[in-house]
């Protein structure tokens, strides 16, 4: 691969693109993932969107993009994809657009669409070995109808839909191993709370041709109950407490771009989000907390055994 | 060029006719001939088209509608479970109005699951906001795709179609169709002009954005119902040009020897075939009995039915559809139509026939227009009739007998 554009922090983009008084609660997670993508990925492009929070930033007559929007509907983003690249690849072999005028495609959905009702419209682009990006922010629920549960909330974690004790029972799904299992150009997760290494991955997946996911965890104040002004804290929490992996999927083997050196313990994730209360009150549930370190923990020592780290 | 042609080949010669440059498609029963004629005419180099397989309807009419509104002529066809399963992105992309022409072969809806056909699929579209034809004949289906693309394409208009035709009635069935040459066409479908609506860099484009507020979604609401409206002007200036360049005429309600009839049958599709041969026989028997089918549903031709109808004293509504609950769905939207007028009215006698493909007999035509002369007579329609003979019902409990038997839950005394 050649040189990257993006080696130290100063070498990101000072020019901000995507406008500002959208519709998103402060501190959204997902917004500020976007910012940084959108500053890379700049205006020539068609941002097709599935229904969820953001299908809420461009609302008539505004919208915060200074490229093309196509709002589809939840479950067909990526099948409203292939008739954009489809029919711009037609205009184009016939001389009726110019290569000036070429867009890049880029899907963008949160993770219900992501993880669940658009997955096999997504599962379709992918075989049909189609050139786009797809964006997902990763609230973890169905964060604009109130944040119920999703295919992506992660185990123990409280929803619109579990507000028990125990929180959601289920697991988190992997999404970047379905993404990576067919085969795709590429895959990579990112964070708001470390730009440098979003930026150099959206470079890297701007440079290939063919399916491309840029999976973003996306800290959402509302859904997951903390004060807006701890996003980007939240975000790095995630990082460090090897919750959220930052790893690439390329040329058929997953590498891993920020491995934490030390990790720290997963309560500090959990105990500064409000849905994850009913671990620790009235009193601490040993249980699930042993548990989600235990994944945790796993997950890591096989990252190791594999050699699955960036050198 | 004369050539025998089953529906669907009548349908994929319409697309390639009309150049479409894109198909995003997916199979169904009894529709995926068009969609295999088309891929392998682009196999063996007669044909230069894209085909894109898709995972679900769903997806296949966004992908049409992105495309269509990208700025390619597109064309996709789908029938039943499928129209039914893309039914959200129907309304999305009549929204987007995009102008795109997609093809549904007719067949009944499940439960119980068959492939023959009704409407009920077709009906379930109707406020979509797509144009609606309705065929009757293979050579039909080719013209009438035509056309569609002309209406989708008409500036006042730019509203996706559908061209109706029945599953195995008119899917599987061959029949004479002349087949225009390409210069024949050229002449009266130009080429796709996109206008203002495309993605291209330099020239930012927003399609489909939210609205906050009853105010802008009425105001875009209202303009796809506007714009629908056109399309019936849009027809008639359409048939003309069409008729000049191919030599055949469509109107947006036909009527068969309706002159000096009395009573009129209304019915749409391929079983109005079956109604004229009725009509025939009827006049034979020295009965003044015309036929009226619309070719075109959405826009609502009111005009050409209310000139259709004008001074006809009974009028027996077939509906090959139901409606649970209320019964048939045309003669409802006749109804409505005629009421608010003044001026005497004809007495409209509801059918219901032809469900899943269940055959009209000629005995059948013969007994409705006796109801209906029946009605006139009194003054009054009589409550919905479900077509059924008691032959069929003497079958049917058979296959009860059978069902229940095998069930072990049957009557074992
Ligand atoms: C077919 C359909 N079902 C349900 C909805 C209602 N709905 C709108 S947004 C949304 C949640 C989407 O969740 P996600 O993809 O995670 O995005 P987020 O809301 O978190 O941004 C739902 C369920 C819809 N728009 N369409
Ligand atoms: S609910 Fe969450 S993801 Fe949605 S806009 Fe608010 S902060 Fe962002």
């Amino acid at each position: 691969m050649t040189e990257l554009r993006f080696r130290t922090f100063r070498d990101l983009p000072a020019d901000h693109l995507l406008g500002t008084g959208t519709a998103m609660c402060a501190g959204c997670g997902g917004l500020e993932a976007l910012h940084e993508i959108y500053d890379i990925l700049g205006e020539k492009t068609v941002i097709i969107n599935a229904a969820g929070c953001m299908t809420l930033l461009a609302v008539y007559p505004f919208t915060p993009f200074r490229g093309s929007w196509l709002y589809t509907a939840m479950a067909s983003a990526p099948a409203g994809a292939q008739g954009v690249r489809d029919a711009l690849d037609l205009l184009l072999a016939s001389g009726r657009i110019t290569a000036a005028e070429d867009l890049q495609t880029v899907v963008l959905t949160g993770d219900g669409a992501a993880y669940g009702m658009g997955l096999s419209a997504t599962s379709g682009a992918i075989e049909r070995g189609l050139d786009f990006l797809y964006v997902c922010y990763d609230n973890e629920g169905y964060g604009n109808t109130g944040q119920q549960s999703s295919g992506a909330t992660p185990h123990g974690a409280g929803t619109a839909t579990n507000k028990g004790p125990l929180g959601y029972p289920g697991y988190k799904k992997d999404l970047f191993a379905i993404w990576a299992a067919h085969r795709p150009a590429y895959v990579a997760t990112v964070i708001g709370a470390e730009p440098l290494d979003l930026a150099r991955k959206v470079e890297r997946a701007m440079r290939l041709k063919g399916p491309k996911l840029i999976l973003a965890l996306a800290p959402c104040p509302t859904g997951w109950d903390f004060a807006p002004e701890e996003t980007v804290q939240l975000g790095k929490l995630a990082v460090q407490c090897g919750v959220w992996p930052l790893k690439e999927y390329r040329d058929g083997t997953v590498v891993h771009t920020k491995v934490p050196k030390q990790r720290l313990p997963v309560e500090e994730y959990l105990k500064r989000q409000g849905r994850f209360s009913q671990l620790f009150v009235p009193e601490r549930n040993e249980t699930v907390l042993v548990e989600i370190q235990a994944k945790i923990d796993d997950y890591w020592c096989a990252v190791e055994r594999h050699g699955q780290v960036e050198e | 060029m004369r050539v025998m042609l089953t529906g669907n080949g009548a349908a994929a010669w319409g697309a390639r006719l009309a150049g479409v440059e894109y198909l995003p498609a997916f199979p169904i029963t009894p529709q995926t001939e068009i969609i295999e004629t088309i891929a392998n005419w682009i196999d063996y180099g007669e044909f230069d088209c894209r085909v894109v397989m898709l995972d679900s309807e769903h997806s296949m009419i966004t992908a049409a509608g992105a495309a269509a509104t990208t700025g390619v002529r597109t064309f996709t066809a789908t029938s039943s479970q499928g129209l039914l399963y893309g039914m959200e992105m129907l309304y999305t992309v009549a929204g987007w109005r995009a102008p795109f022409v997609l093809v549904n072969v007719s067949r009944g809806l499940a439960s119980p699951i068959t492939l023959e056909p009704d409407h009920n699929d077709i009906l379930a579209a109707r406020d979509c906001g797509f144009l609606q034809l309705h065929c009757a004949t293979c050579q039909e289906v080719l013209d009438s795709i035509l056309l569609a693309f002309r209406l989708t394409e008409d500036n006042r208009v730019r509203l996706p179609a559908i061209v109706n035709l029945d599953g195995f009635y008119l899917s599987f069935t061959r029949e004479p169709v002349q087949l225009p040459s390409e210069q024949q066409v050229a002449g009266f479908l130009p080429p796709f002009d996109p206008q203002n609506q495309g993605f291209r860099a330099g020239a930012p484009f927003s399609q489909a954005v939210a609205v906050l507020g009853g105010s802008a979604y009425s105001y875009f609401r209202y303009q796809c119902h506007l714009a629908a409206l056109n399309a019936e002007q849009a027809f008639s200036e359409s048939a003309a040009l069409f008729s000049e360049a191919f030599g055949r005429s469509y109107q947006a309600v036909e009527s068969y020897r309706c002159d000096d009839a009395e009573v009129v049958f209304v019915m749409m599709g391929s079983f109005a075939t079956k109604a004229k041969a009725a009509v025939d026989q009827l006049r034979a028997a020295g009965q003044a009995v015309g036929l009226v089918r619309p070719l075109l549903l959405r826009p609502f031709p009111v005009k050409a039915f209310g000139r259709a109808l004008a001074g006809k004293r009974g009028v027996a509504v077939i509906d090959q559809n139901l409606s649970p609950g209320y019964g048939g769905i045309l003669h409802a939207e006749l109804a409505a139509n005629l009421y608010g007028h003044s001026g005497s009215k004809p007495v409209l006698v509801s059918f219901i026939g032809g469900l899943g493909g269940r055959d009209i007999s000629s005995e059948e035509f013969f007994e409705m227009a006796k109801i209906t002369r029946q009605a006139v007579a009194d003054g009054s329609a009589p409550p919905p009739r479900l077509l059924y003979t008691g032959d069929e019902l003497r079958e049917m409990k058979k296959w009860q007998a059978i069902a229940l038997q095998q069930s072990g839950r049957g009557d074992q005394t």
